[in-house]
C-alpha cells in the first residue's frame, strides 16, 4: 500500500510517528500551518514556526524517506487580532519561494466572526497574487455548517480563484455536497471523537464518489491518529473495495490536487 | 455490500455505541443539578434517528448553528457541539 498524508501537523508529533507512517506506506506528508494550542505573542513567533515548517521538518521527515511539504498562513483561531494577522501576512511572501511550500493554508474560519472573514479574504488575496493553491480549514462542530457556507462564498466572490485549486477540509455529511457542487475539492479528516470516523468517511465516498476528495489524519497535539489513513484503507478492504479504488482516494487524488503546484514532485 | 455483510461488519460496533449512548443518558439523569442547552439539543437530534435516509446528515444539521450571519467577534476558540442560541454567541 502507498499513500499520501495530505494534512498532518508533524511539528506536534514524535519522530516515531514519521517512522510508523513510512513503515505503513506513506510517501509524502503535507503540513498546513495551524494553531499551536496557545496564541503566539508576536509575528516573530510565526516567523520561527515558518522556518520550522520549511527547513527543519523536511529534514526530519527525510530521515525516514518521507517527502515533506507545507502550507503557510495565520490560523483562523488567531485571526481575531487584525494587527497581528497583518504582520504575519506580511512575512508569508518571504517563505513562498521555499522549495516545499505548496500554498496558503490552513486558512478558513473558526467561530465565524467578522474579523476571521476579513483575514480569510486577505489570505485568498495573497494566494491569488502569488498563484498559490489554497487549503481551507472549516470550523468545528456546531459552527461547521455556517462556516463552510461563509467560506464557499468568500472563495466564489474572488473571481481570480479557480475552484479546482482549492480544497475545503474537514467536510462531513452535512457539508460535503455543498463543497463538491461548487467544483471545489473536499477533504475528510479521520478523528476518533470529532469530524469523520473511518466508517463514516467511507460512507461518504460510497455516497458521493471518489472525484475531488481525499482523506487525512490531521494528526496534531490533540486526540488524533497519525496512521488513520492506512487504517481506513484497511476498512475499505473489509468492505470489499478494489485496490484501485483505495489507491485513488489515498494516493492518486492527493497527487492530482497537489501536482497543480510545480513544487510537488513525488520521487520514484 | 449486502445488508447481511453490513450487519456482520458493523452490528457489534453499533450495539456498543447504542449502549454507551443509553448509559450516558442515564448518567446525566442520575447526576445532580440542572442540564444545560446541550442535552435538549441532543434529545432533539436523537429524534432524527427515527426518520429514513441521511440520518447522519440530519443529526449534524440538528446540532448546527442555523443562522447565516457572521458573529460580531470571537470570544472563545472552542466549539461545544450544539447550538446555544443567538444570545449565547453574541449576535
Amino acid at each position: 500500500m502507498r499513500y499520501i498524508e495530505p494534512h498532518g501537523h508533524m511539528v506536534s508529533r514524535t519522530t516515531n510517528d514519521y517512522q510508523d507512517m513510512a513503515t505503513a506506506g506513506c510517501v509524502a506528508v503535507c503540513e498546513p500551518a495551524f494553531w499551536a494550542g496557545f496564541d503566539r505573542s508576536s509575528a516573530r513567533g510565526f516567523y520561527d514556526y515558518f522556518r520550522q515548517l520549511t527547513d527543519f521538518e523536511p529534514k526530519r521527515a527525510a530521515k525516514f524517506g518521507l517527502q515533506h511539504y507545507t502550507w503557510l498562513c495565520i490560523n483562523p483561531k488567531e485571526s481575531e487580532d487584525l494587527t497581528l494577522a497583518d504582520e504575519v501576512l506580511a512575512i508569508i511572501p518571504e517563505f513562498l519561494s521555499a522549495p516545499t511550500v505548496l500554498g496558503i493554508g490552513e486558512i478558513g474560519l473558526n467561530k465565524n466572526s467578522r474579523n476571521e472573514i476579513k483575514v480569510l479574504e486577505k489570505h485568498v488575496d495573497l494566494a491569488a497574487k502569488h498563484e498559490q493553491l489554497i487549503l481551507v480549514h472549516t470550523p468545528h462542530l456546531e459552527d461547521k455548517l455556517k462556516g463552510t457556507r461563509l467560506i464557499v462564498d468568500v472563495i466564489k466572490n474572488d473571481k481570480r480563484i479557480k475552484p479546482e485549486r482549492v480544497i475545503i477540509d474537514h467536510v462531513e455529511e452535512h457539508t460535503v455536497k455543498l463543497v463538491l457542487d461548487e467544483g471545489l475539492w473536499a477533504g475528510m479528516t479521520l478523528y476518533p471523537e470529532s469530524k469523520c470516523t473511518p466508517a463514516r468517511a467511507i460512507d461518504i465516498l460510497e455516497m458521493y464518489g471518489t472525484e475531488r476528495i481525499w482523506m487525512n489524519s490531521a494528526c496534531d497535539w490533540g486526540v488524533s491518529i497519525p496512521l488513520a489513513v492506512p487504517r481506513t484503507a484497511l476498512e475499505m478492504r473489509k468492505r470489499g473495495h478494489a485496490e484501485d479504488w483505495i489507491d485513488k482516494v489515498i494516493y492518486q487524488n492527493p497527487v492530482q490536487f497537489m501536482s497543480q503546484s510545480r513544487r510537488f514532485q513525488i520521487k520514484a | 455490500m449486502t445488508r447481511q455483510q453490513v450487519l456482520d461488519l458493523y452490528f457489534m460496533d453499533a450495539r456498543c455505541k447504542l449502549i454507551d449512548l443509553a448509559a450516558f443518558m442515564d448518567r446525566v439523569e442520575r447526576a445532580s443539578g440542572e442540564e444545560d442547552f446541550r442535552m435538549a439539543e441532543f434529545r432533539k437530534a436523537m429524534r432524527e434517528l427515527e426518520g429514513k435516509k441521511n440520518r447522519a446528515e440530519r443529526v449534524l444539521l440538528a446540532l448546527s448553528d442555523p443562522t447565516p450571519e457572521p458573529i460580531a467577534a470571537a470570544t472563545t476558540k472552542a466549539a461545544c457541539g450544539a447550538y446555544p442560541g443567538p444570545a449565547a454567541i453574541g449576535k
